[in-house]
């Protein structure tokens, strides 16, 4: 198991430093200055001198790329030039909403994705399972934002039922304003949990292990509840780690249909601002999430799963 | 480009070309059909939009502010009076061409980025699958953000942003298949008959990863559609006033609940677009299962 999880952990760590490259490429890639884009054209060259200062973009460029890692694995960021704030308070204030709306959508998402991929699963090819196959289609053609907008019309302004934009904390508070923006996200996931999960199962109920289960005459539901769904369940949560990225770049768009401050619509927010230090950070936040994600998705296997585990000693 | 199937019974000989990818059968099954139907349809409707469209997309007119849809404005009129209708005509125009050309330029060079690697091994195919990783790591819409950070908001920022991001799914694909791919007879072949290794890259390997490229392109295509929508929805791709279906609903956001129109048909639109390409795909990809071929 130990050279697999070694092996594991140095590729995540060459692609944490590649991810850090190309974030800390950005701000050198921008044609013309990026420090006068940033202020725009009315300000003084003085000031333009001064800020390049501030930012260190007159320090030899390997000088730069160090203190950038230094200041990301410390989790200093500097200040935002645009918001005159420490980028790390930036994120710390914007984090909890989007944590909550990934979280939140996960949940709906297995909680719709879950049942329908059994009774896909149960009759392929049946009934039900080309109802469910037609719906995930449409699922997963539909534009987040535009979803998010119909479901805002149908359950905040024709019902009532939520309110279509802003965002409060506490339990309460997360409930009435994230419901429809996890909903959203949630509906678009759960086509590719459905998918994914159903021909993962439909893989796991054709081994002998299952036939030697029904020979031994044990119900149905006992045969699929304990036996299949049990060796399904990892890939439910291979699915949900491999889809991280999606749901972050979900979250992106969302924030800016229900108006909630997080961390998507700062990085939407910091591009219209120009403020290139806040998008390289925010970037490199996004990719290093889904990297240690998926890497702790490993390990978590590796130890529940003994096949993993053996087969890679 | 022809995504064929090395033939070596007769029977697997016929199913070369478009047709052997619906796995010999001599008419492609029902969704299918409806799927090409709807693609057809959309696709050449906005391709003829001067000729169709009722009305010149920017046509404003301030008498008819915010009309229901009808007869002679079949998808409603928004705030400016402009013609719902004809704007999402040219504004699929805009959407098909821009997905059409971030979704097939990087394909090919994805997937042959992908079978150097594969054919190489060694040092190259570490590098390769090390910066695909990289790429990959990055949620697909945030590495697209930034790229549009650095060049500026507008088409040109999606035009550069994403095939910067979309090769490497494709290299990732080509490399694993090329992989299994080198150890085939008709691979070893090349070698034996004394093939420079650019001939049996170019000539016998790429057709054929080719194949699977081509099937998961539908979903790359849905994907990068969606994609073009969300980021002029954000205000990060096509400005106003220029029509795109992302900025025509996002331009009826704020008349949700008044003109429900405005920004529920072009997204309806957008969801058959997406509903009839996933038709397709679905369709190729069955068929591949079904023939066993590759």
């Amino acid at each position: 198991m130990l050279p697999y999880l070694l092996r594991r952990l140095a590729q995540s760590l060459v692609v944490l430093f590649g991810l850090a490259v190309v974030t800390f490429l950005i701000i050198h890639l921008v044609p013309g200055d990026p420090v006068q884009q940033m202020l725009g054209a009315r300000a003084t060259p003085h000031t333009v001198a001064t800020v390049r200062l501030q930012l260190g973009l007159d320090r030899p460029l390997l000088a730069q790329f160090g203190s950038f890692v230094g200041d990301t694995v410390t989790g200093r960021f500097g200040d935002s030039i645009t918001q005159s704030a420490p980028v790390g308070q930036l994120i710390g204030q914007r984090i909890a909403p989007s944590a909550l709306l990934i979280a939140y959508g996960m949940l709906i998402a297995l909680v719709i994705g879950v049942p329908l991929a059994i009774v896909a699963a149960l009759r392929p090819n049946g009934f039900a399972d080309n109802l469910i196959r037609v719906a995930t289609t449409f699922s997963f053609a539909m534009p987040t934002f535009w979803l998010g907008l119909m479901l805002a019309l149908l359950l905040g302004l024709e019902l009532h039922v939520f309110p279509v934009s802003g965002y409060s904390g506490g339990i309460g508070g997360v409930l009435r304003t994230l419901t429809l923006p996890a909903l959203t996200l949630g509906l678009s996931l759960s086509a590719i949990v459905v998918r994914t999960l159903r021909s993962s199962l439909l893989e796991v109920l054709q081994t002998e292990y299952i036939d030697a289960a029904r020979a031994r005459g044990l119900s149905e539901r006992r045969v699929i509840g304990k036996h299949a769904m049990r060796n399904a369940v990892m890939g439910t949560i291979t699915v949900l780690s491999v889809n991280l990225g999606f749901l972050i770049g979900g979250t992106v768009v969302i924030e800016s249909v229900f108006q909630i401050p997080g961390l998507g619509s700062l990085l939407v927010q910091s591009v219209e601002h120009r403020d290139y230090q806040l998008v390289q950070t925010l970037a490199l936040l996004a990719g290093a999430t889904v990297v240690l994600v998926s890497l702790a998705t490993d390990f978590l296997q590796a130890a529940i799963d003994p096949r993993i585990r053996l087969a890679s000693a | 480009m022809s995504a064929t199937v090395p033939a070596t019974t007769p029977a697997a000989r016929r199913r070369i070309g478009l047709r052997g990818l619906f796995a010999g059968r001599t008419r492609p099954p029902l969704p299918v059909l409806i799927g090409i139907g709807i693609v057809g349809v959309i696709a050449l409707a906005s391709l003829l939009a001067p000729l169709i469209a009722p009305y010149p997309p920017d046509k404003l007119d301030f008498l008819n502010q915010l009309q229901a849809p009808s007869f002679s404005h079949l998808m409603g009129t928004d705030d400016a009076g402009r013609d719902v209708f004809s704007r999402t005509l040219y504004g699929m125009r805009v959407d098909l061409g821009i997905v059409l050309l971030v979704t097939y330029v990087p394909m090919p060079l994805g997937v042959l980025i992908g079978a150097v690697a594969g054919y190489f091994g060694g040092i190259v195919d570490t590098v390769v699958s090390r910066v695909a990783d990289t790429m990959i790591a990055f949620p697909f819409i945030v590495l697209v953000i930034a790229i549009i950070a650095i060049v500026g908001p507008g088409l040109t920022g999606v035009l550069i942003g994403v095939p910067i991001a979309a090769w490497a799914l494709y290299a990732r694909l080509a490399r694993s298949e090329m992989l299994v791919m080198r150890e085939q007879q008709f691979m070893l072949a090349t070698t034996a008959l004394g093939y420079t290794k650019r001939r049996a890259i170019l000539r016998h390997a790429v057709p054929n990863l080719m194949r699977s490229s081509l099937i998961y392109s539908t979903v790359d295509l849905v994907v990068n559609l969606l994609l073009l929508a969300g980021l002029s929805y954000l205000g990060l791709g096509q400005q106003p006033p220029g029509a795109e279906l992302g900025t025509i609903i996002a331009g009826g956001q704020a008349y949700l609940l008044s003109a429900w129109w405005i920004a529920t048909l072009p997204g309806l639109v957008l969801v058959a677009f997406g509903v009839g390409v996933g038709l397709i795909g679905d369709g190729l990809s069955d068929g591949r299962m079904r023939g066993g071929a590759s």
